[in-house]
């Protein structure tokens, strides 16, 4: 099952494209890290994820075929937005009651006892809270309503690294008790290894790059030798970025196997940050997978 | 701070072991975990039998994808050092082919009176000491087999795995 699927999805605001023919399966059970400069439509994507607005063009459905924003798709997806919007003149207390009575299924003793855990005084005024807990409550919230995708715009963006830390805690703790399948964006790459196993990179409303973290990894390597010779190991490799000194190169390549260096040329590991970063810089180079291999999308589905 | 309070409430008994991570090492997050296993096995602080830090735990203390964690058991699992008890956890099933701990200390004791002494004594600095020490691990690794002692098959020693 595919938590996400889109077909030529594009979203126009008047004159401006947010999102163009975007095509994107992403599979079930993984947490996704949705990646892009401001402005990249990575809150366009979320929003048409949740149903929030609605598609120009193609299509987008969401937990297997439910249209994204059906009622049904509505009841099993969760979304925190970028601000956590609550209600800041209620009680904690009041604050969850809301939600109970704005929600067909929600568990309110879960949410309680969450609460509690994270030591956020029921009786506290919602707006009287610190960042970091308001953003804790408005996931417990989000939590509460069981879903089996949950989606997070900038989760981390207004957060210190405490509440960072504590934030993600909850939601990984949340992830290994339910296994539900998780979506965030964000702007800060250096962190997503510890959190995500699937990258979705987003550049000028296209998806530039997507799939699986450590197959991304393994398949790029960072090639380093002589200048006057790059540009022939280049020709073995598919070639994201290059940069040149006068007697020193250094290429950054996608490669599918061992392939035989000349002396003199060194192969090394290529970081996720670096990866993205060359992604981003370089706007024509692109990384798509074919379709997905079926014992692929078993092996994550078992590793729950 | 909060990850003790974490370990403190939550109804689990004590953990075996504590995991840290060093986000800027390079080594991948799962094989970090790995290794401190072996590395806590090594030394002692896991014996066959103890149970590994509950998933959701590890996930809660660290702020990591499950799946990280999940991966690094499996991969303890074969390599034969821990089993996974379905609904239960996982647990040592073996130890690296080790020494005693009694004969640990007391090589321990042995390498920091009598060589490291003579190094810092010759006036080699921390990093010369090591340097030396790992080039002469290389060394006695390379070395030709008759000259050292046997190793007995496999790495790992299987201590009654269920």
């Amino acid at each position: 099952m595919n938590v996400v699927e889109t077909s030529g999805l594009a979203k126009r605001y008047r004159r401006t494209w947010a999102l163009h023919d975007c095509n994107l399966a992403v599979p079930a059970g993984r947490i996704v890290a949705l990646v892009g400069p401001n402005g990249a439509g990575k809150t366009t994507l979320l929003h048409c994820a949740v149903g929030l607005c609605t598609a120009t063009n193609g299509s987008i459905t969401v937990l297997g075929d439910l249209g994204a924003g059906s009622l049904e798709a509505l009841e099993r997806v969760a979304f925190v937005a970028q601000d956590a919007p609550l209600y800041r003149y209620l009680s904690v207390r009041s604050m969850v009651a809301v939600t109970r009575n704005l929600n067909s299924r929600f568990d309110q003793a879960q949410a309680e006892e969450r609460l509690r855990g994270l030591e956020i005084p029921p009786d506290r005024k919602v707006g009287k809270l610190s960042g970091g807990q308001q953003a804790q409550l408005a996931l417990t919230l989000a939590l509460a309503r069981g879903p089996d995708l949950l989606v997070l715009d900038e989760p981390l963006a207004r957060l210190d690294p405490l509440a960072r830390h504590d934030f993600m805690a909850l939601v990984m703790a949340a992830v290994a008790a339910s296994g539900f399948s998780v979506i965030f964006s964000s702007h800060v790459v250096s962190e997503l290894e510890r959190f995500a196993d699937y990258l979705i990179v987003l550049a000028n409303g296209r998806v530039q790059m997507v799939g699986d973290i450590d197959d991304l990894l393994t398949s790029h390597k960072v090639l380093s030798g002589p200048a006057e010779e790059s540009d022939l190991v280049g020709e073995q490799f598919t070639v994201v970025q290059t940069r040149k000194a006068a007697r020193h190169a250094e290429l950054l390549v996608r490669t599918t196997g061992e392939s035989q260096l000349p002396s003199g040329w060194e192969s090394d590991d290529v970081s996720l940050e670096e990866l993205v970063l060359a992604y981003l810089r370089d706007p024509s180079a692109s990384m798509l997978p074919g379709p997905l291999a079926p014992d692929e999308l078993e092996v994550s589905e078992a590793a729950r | 701070m909060r990850i003790d309070k974490e370990v403190c409430e939550s109804e689990a008994p004590v953990p075996s072991m504590v995991f840290r991570l060093e986000p800027r090492s390079g080594v991948p997050t799962y094989l970090q975990l790995v290794h401190q296993v072996e590395h806590a096995l090594r030394l002692g602080y896991l014996v066959h039998g103890d149970q590994l830090p509950r998933v959701k735990d590890v996930v809660a203390s660290l702020s990591i994808n499950p799946n990280t964690v999940l991966k690094a058991y499996r991969d303890l699992e074969q390599k034969g050092l821990t089993i996974g008890r379905p609904g239960q956890g996982t647990f040592i099933a073996a130890s690296p082919e080790t020494v005693g701990l009694e004969q640990l200390t007391s090589l321990r004791r042995s390498l920091a009176s009598g060589w490291l002494k003579q190094a810092a004594d010759a006036g080699l600095d921390e990093q010369g000491t090591i340097a030396l020490f790992m080039a002469a691990l290389r060394d006695f690794r390379d070395s030709p087999v008759e000259s050292r002692p046997a190793r007995r098959d496999g790495r790992q020693r299987r201590v009654g795995a269920a």
